[in-house]
Parts: structure tokens; sequence; C-alpha cells
């Protein structure tokens, strides 16, 4: 008697441990086949752009930090990035390196909660997790002693900075990136050559170029797939044309590679922290701008290299004192787009683990 | 300079149909193109002038318009964005929609039909996509308001339908 088979549906969240918030894929299934998913967001959805039409410039800065709360920092400076085009504001130079600096170290956290939770996707409950936290615990220690918070630092104004780093924090900071490297080392024995890693993420959930491309993928999976695209490079900002790095490019575009690329830039990072505290000026950590902002009518869009993608800010202004129109362009957002076409013919356990290896945050996927 | 008078003179040649203005002292080379002209230069621009990456669509209410904007850039090259603008009236806006040429503007143009209510044309599934079927009316909108009297039954989205029947296991 031939076996008889027919399809499931089934709702993979909204509350589900391995959706990393609160999102939800509508999966259908042959056996554990899947033939099709479909993405369903919103759930996390709070009005962030609709808010801020009713707030001044400088009150939107706490929302940004609410995008991905991971990387406030990275939100923060693409905002005030915007801010300044508006305004041709020039924030000075040791203001600028501070901002490289925080940047680079938002990169290195985000990137270890990533790979943590990938692993934690895999079914290697909280221990690899938990390497992965502890350096990322010495940084945000690094952003409390600066910005008074850990995770929502609200750090960075129209200008340059809320206030300088206090005293010895330069130190510390040179403490902990002269450790990364050991310890970056440390994870990848653990990790990198684990069997049970490669063998569930080799050749899964492979993204093509062509198709990375069409969707725009950006950031650490977009180079997984080989595109070679980091807004660092391609429209260098601040001062990162000084700094020496490169960006790790692969070209499997599976799981594993989009591990691999995080890990190393990580490195990069590193390298370029050692530079800019190298070379970190004196001087003001603040350009003298106005209390109440007006920006004159027009608009501006700006874009980083945040450690999940190119974040980008348009921002309209009438002249008044609240923005006409503001729109974040979250790299996680269009990310994600691509979900089914990395699924589909995997099994549902992949699902996890490819979802994993995209890393979104709800909290910039929905705004 | 130089190279956005080329690009421009390309697009003129290309498509000669095409009537657009180039917006005067804007920080970015801005196209403002006719709705039906979108397809032709989007896709002449992705193909021979290499700029293959659609970063951004987002849209503005203006007082007398709506406003969808694009931001183009290019994977091989790097370098500064090209923008489109596409102007539509008040009432019922429309615009082709540049699925066809780019995978990754289906989300965001459900976001902009979603928060300012503008009609893709060609959209394989145009839908709500940060709020939620039946959710009354385009919060972004300049005319959107929350009434206040509304009840949170009102706000609420219908359950969805019980799992079909299909969807039970059969029994032989």
């Amino acid at each position: 008697m031939p076996l008889k088979t027919q399809t499931i549906t089934v709702n993979m969240g909204p509350q589900h441990p391995s959706t990393h918030g609160v999102f939800r894929a509508v999966i259908k299934m042959e056996g554990e086949r899947i033939v099709d998913l479909e993405p369903v967001i919103g759930y996390l959805h709070r009005g962030i752009e609709k808010l801020a039409e009713g707030r001044t410039y400088i009150q939107s800065i706490p929302l940004t930090d609410r995008l991905d709360y991971i990387t406030s920092m990275s939100n923060n400076w693409a905002y005030v990035r915007s801010i300044e085009r508006l305004m041709g504001i020039e924030p000075p130079e040791r203001a600028e390196y501070i901002r490289v600096i925080m940047a680079e170290l938002t990169r290195m956290q985000s990137h270890l909660i990533s790979v943590g939770f990938l692993l934690n996707d895999l079914g290697a409950f909280f221990t690899p997790m938990l390497y992965c936290l502890e350096g990322r615990e010495k940084i945000l220690d690094l952003f409390e002693a600066a910005s008074g918070s850990r995770m929502t630092c609200n750090y960075m104004r129209p200008g340059g900075l809320r206030q300088d780093l206090p005293d010895g924090w330069l130190d510390q900071c040179r403490k902990v990136v002269d450790w990364f490297p050991g310890y970056v080392d440390e994870l990848e024995q653990l990790m990198t050559e684990n069997e049970i890693l490669v063998m569930r993420c080799r050749g899964v959930g492979v993204l093509r170029p062509e198709v990375a491309r069409s969707y725009g993928v950006t950031g650490p999976m977009g180079r997984a797939s080989g595109l070679n695209y980091d807004v660092r490079r391609a429209e260098p900002y601040s001062v990162y044309s000084r700094f020496d790095f490169q960006v790790p490019v692969t070209s499997n575009g599976d799981t594993y590679d989009r591990y691999l690329v995080r890990i190393r830039e990580i490195r990069q990072s590193v390298r370029i922290l050692q530079q800019a505290l190298r070379d970190i000026p004196e001087g003001d950590y603040t350009a003298k701008v106005p209390k109440a902002l007006r920006p004159p009518a027009g608009e501006a869009y700006t874009r980083i290299e945040a450690p999940k993608g190119e974040l980008g800010f348009y921002l309209v202004s009438d002249g008044g004192p609240n923005p006409y129109r503001w729109h974040v362009r979250p790299p996680t957002f269009v990310n994600l787009s691509c979900l089914k076409d990395l699924t589909v013919g995997w099994k549902i356990a992949d699902v996890v683990v490819i979802l994993g290896s995209v890393d979104i945050i709800l909290g910039e996927v929905d705004r | 300079m130089a190279e956005e008078q080329d690009l421009l003179a390309e697009v003129r040649a290309a498509v000669p149909e095409a009537e657009f203005e180039v917006v005067e002292g804007s920080r970015d080379l801005t196209l403002v193109v006719k709705p039906e002209h979108l397809l032709d230069i989007c896709s002449h621009l992705r193909d021979q002038a290499h700029m293959d990456y659609l970063s951004m669509i987002t849209s503005v209410d203006r007082p007398e318009y709506f406003e969808v904007v694009y931001y183009l850039y290019s994977y091989r090259h790097g370098g500064p964005p090209v923008v489109i603008k596409v102007r539509l009236p008040k009432d019922a806006p429309q615009v082709p929609s540049l699925t066809s040429l780019w995978r990754g503007a289906d989300w965001q143009e459900r976001e902009v039909y979603d928060m300012m209510g503008i009609t893709f044309t060609g959209h394989p599934d145009l839908k709500r996509i940060l709020t939620w079927e039946g959710f009354p009316g385009h919060p972004l909108r300049k005319d959107y308001t929350y009434a206040v009297e509304t009840t949170t039954e009102e706000l609420l989205p219908t359950l969805p339908e019980p799992l079909e029947a299909s969807n039970r296991l059969e029994k032989r």
C-alpha cells in the first residue's frame, strides 16, 4: 500500500523560543520538509515613526535606542548623522573617534550575541552563549561607564556626544581590546571546528549572491554570500577612511559562512579599535549646537554600516522643531524578507538555525 | 558632477519618452519621474548604470501630493545614491510595483501601502505588514487621527479562521 502523505500547516511563533522575539512563520510542510514559508511580522510594532513626528529631533534619540536594542550606539549614530547632514553640522574630531570606538564595540558585542544565540538554536543550550556573554559584559561595562546605561545608551547628540568619556575610560577600553584577540581564539577553538556546528550549518540555508542582490541584503549576511559591500568602504563616512582594516567576504552563502563572517568581523573591529585608541585626539566632544534644533526645510538620508547591515535614517524637515517625516531603513527588516528562499526544502529543525543566522531583532523589524 | 551628467544623458537616451525633472540643490542626485516611466528608468539604472541595489523605499505625505522615494545604490561600485521620486495625487495614489525588478521591493512596498495607503500595481501580494488586516486607516498620513472613542474591540484584529480541516490528520 502506498504511503499516504498530506501537507500540514504549522504556525511557528509568535511565542517560540527560537524566534528571537515575537515573530511568526507560517510553515507548510510535507513530512518534515518545508514546501512554503510565510513570515508574519508586526507583533512588536510601536509606531515609532509616527511617534517621532510628534517629538523634537533630540527627543527621538531614545526611540532609536529601542529599534535594535542590542546595538543602540550604532542607531544613535545613524540618526544624529542624519540630523547633522540636514543642518550641516560638522562634529569635532574627538567626537568622531569616540563614535567609531563605540560603533566597533557595538559590532563586537552584537556579533557575540548573534553567534551565541546561533549555538543556542543548535541545541547547545547556553554553554557557548555564556562564553560569548563574557566578552559582551566587558563591553557593556564600558558603555555603562560612558553613557550611564548598558543597553539603551542614548549617548550621541547632533554635533557630538552627550558628555565626554570619564577619566580612565580609554585605558580600560585598551585593556578590553587587548584581551579580545585571545578571547576570540578561545571561542573559535570551542566552536569553529565543532563537528555539530559544521554538520548542521555547512551547506544549510544557502543564499545565492544574485538572490541576495535582488533582495538588497547587506551586512554580514550579504558578505557571507559574496557581496563585497560595506558602507564603511562603499561610501566612507566619519573617520573610517583613516583606518586599515579588511572586509571579510566568503562565497558559500550558507549558515556556516554567516557565522564565520561575524567571527572575522570581530577581529577586524579589534584592529580598528587598536588604531582608533592609538590616534584619538584631545579636544571638544561636541560642536556648538543650539539647544532647540530647527533644521532648514529639506531632507536627508544617511546610512552607516550597523552590525547587522545598512542602517539608514531618512528625515524630512519643514523648518519646524519636529521632523515632518522620520523613516528608518532597518537592515534586518530587509534581510529577513528573503527567509522563504533560504528555508524551502529544508527541515523544520533547520528553520531555527537559519533564522538564527539571519540575526533578526524584532524591535527593528517591526519598529 | 560630470558623472551625474553622464548618467542623466544615458537615462535620457535610453528612455527618450520619459520626462523627468532633476531637483536642483538636493543633497543627492534626485530625479522626479512620472509613475508610468518609473519601471523603464529603474530597469535602465539597474542593468546599464549598475545601480543594482535598491536600498530604501519610503513615502512622504506632502501637503499637495504623496511622494514615494526610492534610493538606489551600486553593489559593485559603491558611491553615492540616485534618488527617484514619484509624485502621486492625493486621491487614489497608485504607482507601479518594482517587485519585478527587485524582490526586496516586496516588503518595503507593503510597508508603504500599510502606513501611507499607496497602492502598488503589479505587486504579487499587497497586504498590510506591520499592522493587521482590518486596521482602520493609514497611520503615517497627516490626516490620520486616532479616535479616542474607538473601543478596544474595534481595534483588535478579527480572529483568524480555525485551521483548515485538511490540516487535521485524516483517518485511514
